[in-house]
């Protein structure tokens, strides 16, 4: 087990990426848009410790701009913890004491799996936009092949909000007899209008910067502006109304008066451009059109007709979240997976965080969430039976 | 504490039903019912911590607000649907005894008496607000805001045109009734009402 080695109680400890590269033949990823990607390798991280029985094993699945390193931190001085590091670790809501937690980085990203930057086998060089489309259900699947190598038959839990939500409904339906629990949170069954909307306008932002050149700008200067602009408009999409009037108001940024220019006198503005611009330091533009076009393809209905069909053969036991300021998946949003599940008669509890910080709640509402999940996995993990049980 | 309402609910229930509890609070009811009638149950609950407490049992709970209407719940998705002691502290009790009949085939309403003779006495003797045991509140500090007694609920069943199945009557949650109660719009300190969409 990983033991908090720096004076930071709780943590998940010092941890580092790992890597599994799938080259064997019939190790092969059958995409759901068509063709195959191989070899492939993904990215990940685990916490604590597998059980004999291999009964405690809990996946957490990112969102947009995750990656693999979801808790404790890279080095003894590393100054950013996991992304969520404030849920995982030996005493948190996803207990490392108790549960063995793993996280990957989906393919098709940028944080160590296979994605656009890539090698492509056939050219020697990254893949640029010769990578091909890439589902959630493709994600997943690379995240089944993953969890058979961790040699675990079924998942005891699949944790994951916003995008990282639309994974766990995914394992839910497509692989129903390798999860027992599921805790989608900030998420949708499909992917809603307006949320492909903004992600169209961020794909647009990407693809008009010149430095992108068709996808194969590696090795020369990436689309940083694109990306910059793009991370901008999802950003203000993470946050709320209220939340950002209380966060910035009117203030200005180290000037007294306006200066009746065009730079950032609003700290409202200075914050996005250095959101931005923080951003194009970590992420590929490539994966963000990638991820968003996996995003925006999203819906559970399309290959099943309805919902309550999507669901028909689930069998694992759901805990919904959902947020009541996120406007880019409203409560409503959340509901609807509860009323297609319980119309199946599937085993069902909703909870709404009551927050003003929008879709990023689900990031940074420790306290409103850890009981709750803590609970819901405990008491789970009381009926949990294993697949060759 | 031996809850005799709850007694006196479940075998209004019938076995193996799909049993919705409204106001379910920590999930004691539910618990009991899936244990000793083998119900397949779930709750709604406005608490954030009676919604954890549930959860923590292994119940299925919607967490959500009575007042806004049982929107998510299908019609005639349920065989039975429960509100326990928690009539009065809705804003629209009429607004949910109707979604109750008709999201549940039967629906199961138990609510404090406040025709009782011993709260009767209160207001008319002591001209005062009446405290007891099934209304321990002062009328400043009281989540029941819209108290009735027998013949007011027997009336808006009428006039919603529901049959009743069924009336129990109680001296208390903990004390079992006499098998006959006379008059019992005085006598009961709690009533439980079966009833459905006729």
């Amino acid at each position: 087990m990983a033991m908090g080695l720096g004076a930071d109680a709780g943590s998940a400890g010092i941890v580092r990426t790992k890597r599994v590269t799938f080259d064997q033949p019939g190790q092969e990823l059958a995409l759901e848009g068509g063709g195959t990607l191989a070899p492939f390798t993904v990215a990940y991280e685990t916490y604590g410790t597998l059980s004999e029985h291999q009964d405690n094993a809990i996946l957490v699945t990112h969102a947009l701009s995750g990656d693999a390193h979801v808790a404790g931190r890279h080095s003894a001085n590393d100054k950013r913890p996991g992304w969520w590091d404030m849920m995982i670790g030996p005493g948190k809501g996803l207990d490392t004491d108790k549960y063995f937690v793993i996280s990957s980085n989906v393919i098709g990203g940028c944080g160590g799996s296979t994605g656009p930057a890539s090698e492509n086998p056939v050219t020697g060089r990254p893949y640029g936009t010769d990578f091909p489309i890439i589902t959630i259900a493709d994600m997943v699947n690379a995240q089944v092949m993953l969890v058979d190598h961790l040699g675990i038959d079924k998942l005891l839990a699949a944790v994951g909000g916003s995008m990282g939500g639309m994974q766990v409904l995914e394992w839910a339906v497509a692989h129903p007899d390798r999860v027992h629990l599921c805790v989608p949170l900030a998420t949708a069954a499909r992917q809603p209008t307006q949320a492909i909307a903004f992600n169209e306008v961020g794909r647009q932002a990407i693809m008009a910067d010149p430095d992108w050149r068709g996808g194969h700008y590696y090795g020369g200067r990436p689309p940083a502006k694109g990306l910059g602009v793009a991370r901008m408009v999802g950003h203000i999409t993470y946050l709320s109304d209220e939340a950002m009037q209380e966060k910035f108001g009117r203030r200005l940024r180290d000037v007294h008066d306006y200066t009746f220019t065009f730079s950032a006198d609003f700290e409202v503005e200075s914050y996005l451009r250095h959101q931005g611009l923080s951003f194009t330091d970590r992420f590929d533009a490539n994966t963000y059109l990638y991820i968003t076009r996996a995003i925006d393809y999203f819906d559970l209905t399309r290959r099943h007709g309805t919902l309550v069909q999507a669901f028909h053969d689930v069998t694992a036991r759901f805990l919904v979240l959902g947020f009541s300021s996120d406007w880019l998946h409203p409560p409503y949003q959340l509901k609807e997976i509860v009323s297609a599940l319980r119309a199946t008669h599937k085993h069902v509890s909703y909870y709404e965080v009551e927050s003003h910080y929008g879709h990023d709640a689900f990031l940074l509402e420790r306290e409103k969430m850890e009981g709750i999940i803590g609970a819901f996995l405990a008491s789970g993990a009381r009926t949990f039976v294993r697949q060759t049980d | 504490m031996r809850r005799i309402d709850y007694k006196l609910i479940e075998e209004l229930v019938p076995e193996g039903a799909s049993v919705l509890d409204l106001a379910c609070g920590n999930g004691e009811l539910l618990s009991q019912l899936i244990r000793d009638k083998g119900v397949r149950g779930s709750g709604v609950e406005l608490s954030q911590e009676a919604v954890e407490a549930c959860v923590a049992r292994g119940l299925s709970v919607f967490h959500g607000d009575l007042d806004a209407g049982l929107a998510d719940f299908g019609d005639r998705s349920h065989d039975v649907v429960i509100l326990s002691l928690s009539l009065q502290q809705l804003r629209r009790p009429r607004m949910i005894v109707r979604e109750m009949v008709r999201v549940g085939e039967k629906a199961i309403v138990s609510f404090p008496n406040f025709a009782h003779w011993a709260t009767r006495a209160q207001l008319f003797f002591r001209g005062r607000m009446p405290v007891s045991r099934e209304l321990p509140y002062q009328w400043w500090d009281t989540p029941n805001i819209h108290l009735c007694t027998i013949a007011d609920f027997r009336a808006l069943c009428l006039e919603e045109g529901l049959s009743i199945l069924q009336e129990q009557y109680l001296r208390a949650v903990d004390k079992p009734s006499p098998p006959r109660v006379v008059a019992p719009n005085l006598m009961a300190r709690i009533a439980i009402f079966a009833v459905t969409r006729s």
